[in-house]
């Protein structure tokens, strides 16, 4: 076994880091840099951006992120959102990720994966599914921010994304996304189970004992994690002087009641306490 | 420091830029070139990678990089492999068939298998960290980069195939994944090279390169 991963996954929107509920209703937090320079400081184990509002933007901005923190921070970079084409991923790469994330593009032509696994190697191509539990308990995959039903049910999705080339499944659960409720076991144990690649459990973190579930229960691989760690940091003195935008509901301390803010150096010690093989950096900065 | 030629060899896939940023951190100039000329005039050469094995060596065949590229390791200076540079050294890779390396180093390139003896599932690719350890047969970390590394450090890992030397006298470290004990670096002479991605390996990975990089001196 190697260590389980924690993955802060940083959602970007233009030049601000930004966190929403549902993936939906967005608050800005802060500059993405400063919070995944802290990160990486902290021991976190790969880092993730997701452009969520790439269809709509311009992405210079963008490119200057991945960019500066390609030549600072010594940890993989994956990114994800609004990559179409062969060229957009090979634009995202030249920047400085090491990996992509793909979700609508592959859904509308799966062999877009095929494409990019044989071009960039299969440990590069990461396939996100965002889902949606139905009323009859099936899960369905949804693309542009759990808005557009693709009528694609999940698992298999997995299956065939794995045969297709993915090296790995990001897993978002759009229910439990920033309610900080916990993750949906089931469905990471559905999809462990479908697949052989490593799987990314995202989608409920509330605290540090829901994440030992999705690794212990569900079988996850890695954890992406978002608001226990953003409204932690964000609440820091360091982070409050160097954050502009919308952050008054930080500032007042106000926070989602059922997400603890923790930092990445707590979640991986109570890990460790619960003999989960976790990497925890003694290497100083 | 400046007049040094380190080359990092571009043979058409992989992630070069950061190789090039991890030794541009530590106050390094590297040229990343994929001419010939560079390759037999260089101080130092850096082999990264990312892919399939049979695409690399035909893309370095393609650019007439193998004959100048065995020359410069004969030649003694400080060469450093990483991932599937690392891998390329080996004789064969079972990748796809059989595809033929460089032959730097005796051995075989294998995949990890789907499932341990007791069935359970293997994930593959590995992605992530994972402890590199010292072992009792092969070079001595005290007189290689990983000199001020500590025993059961995590590098980061990503990868479906392993190599398999047949001599097991330059196998620098171990490493243990779902019950496989497999070779995660190499040391041989003046050829060094790992599996994991020290460029993506935190402070300890750049740890190794400094180590690495400071061992190079100007050559005629």
């Amino acid at each position: 076994m190697n260590a389980i991963r924690i993955i802060p996954r940083l959602d970007i929107k233009g030049p601000n880091l930004v966190k929403g509920i549902h993936l939906e209703g967005l608050r800005v937090l802060g500059k993405p840099e400063e919070f995944a320079k802290h990160y990486y400081e902290q021991g976190a184990d790969e880092l993730m951006y997701m452009d969520v509002v790439a269809s709509l933007y311009g992405r210079n901005s963008l490119f200057d992120i991945i960019s500066r923190t390609a030549k600072e921070l010594f940890i993989p970079l994956t990114v994800g959102g609004g990559l179409r084409t062969i060229d957009d991923i090979k634009n995202v790469l030249r920047a400085g990720a090491d990996k992509v994330s793909l979700n609508t593009a592959a859904i509308k032509d799966p062999q877009i994966i095929r494409q990019a696994s044989l071009k960039f190697g299969c440990s590069t191509i990461v396939v996100a599914i965002e889902v949606i539990r139905q009323g009859d308990g099936r899960y369905f995959a949804f693309t542009d921010n759990g808005r557009e039903d693709t009528g694609i049910e999940a698992i298999s999705w997995a299956r065939q994304a794995e045969e297709l080339g993915a090296g790995e499944i990001v897993l978002t659960s759009v229910d439990r996304e920033g309610t900080g409720t916990g993750f949906d076991i089931e469905l990471i144990k559905k999809i462990t189970e479908a697949v052989s690649v490593p799987v990314i459990a995202h989608g409920g973190a509330g605290n540090p004992a829901h994440i030992a579930a999705a690794i212990r229960e569900g079988g996850a691989s890695a954890v992406a994690v978002a608001s226990t760690l953003h409204y932690g940091y964000a609440a820091t003195a360091t982070a409050r002087d160097q954050t502009e935008g919308n952050t008054e509901f930080l500032k007042s301390g106000r926070t989602f009641s059922k997400i603890e803010p923790h930092s990445i150096r707590e979640i991986k010690e109570y890990l460790a306490n619960n003999s989960i093989d976790t990497r925890i950096t003694d290497h100083t900065f | 420091m400046q007049e040094l030629k380190i080359v990092i060899l571009d043979y058409g896939l992989g992630n070069l830029f950061s190789v090039q940023h991890v030794c541009r951190h530590l106050g390094y100039d590297t040229l990343v070139s994929h001419d010939r000329k560079d390759l037999l005039n260089a101080d130092a050469v850096i082999l990264p990678g990312v892919g399939a094995f049979r695409d690399a060596v035909d893309s370095m065949h393609g650019r007439g990089l193998v004959a100048p590229l065995k020359d410069f390791i004969s030649s003694g200076k400080p060469f450093m492999g990483v991932c599937l540079g690392m891998q390329l050294l080996f004789s064969e890779s079972e990748e796809f068939g059989s595809s033929e390396g460089l032959n730097i180093l005796e051995g075989s390139i294998k995949k990890f298998p789907s499932a341990d003896d007791a069935g359970n599932k293997i994930r593959v690719p590995q992605i992530g960290w994972n402890r590199i350890n010292e072992t009792a047969e092969g070079p001595k970390w005290k007189d290689s980069p990983l000199h001020s590394i500590r025993e059961g450090s995590y590098m980061y890992f990503v990868h479906s195939y392993y190599a398999k030397p047949a001599n097991e006298s330059c196998i620098l470290s171990v490493t243990e994944y779902e019950g496989l004990n497999y070779c995660s670096s190499v040391k041989q002479d003046n050829v060094f090279a790992t599996q994991f991605h020290p460029e993506k390996s935190a402070g300890h990975g750049i740890e190794i390169y400094r180590n690495w990089l400071e061992g190079i001196r100007i050559t005629d």
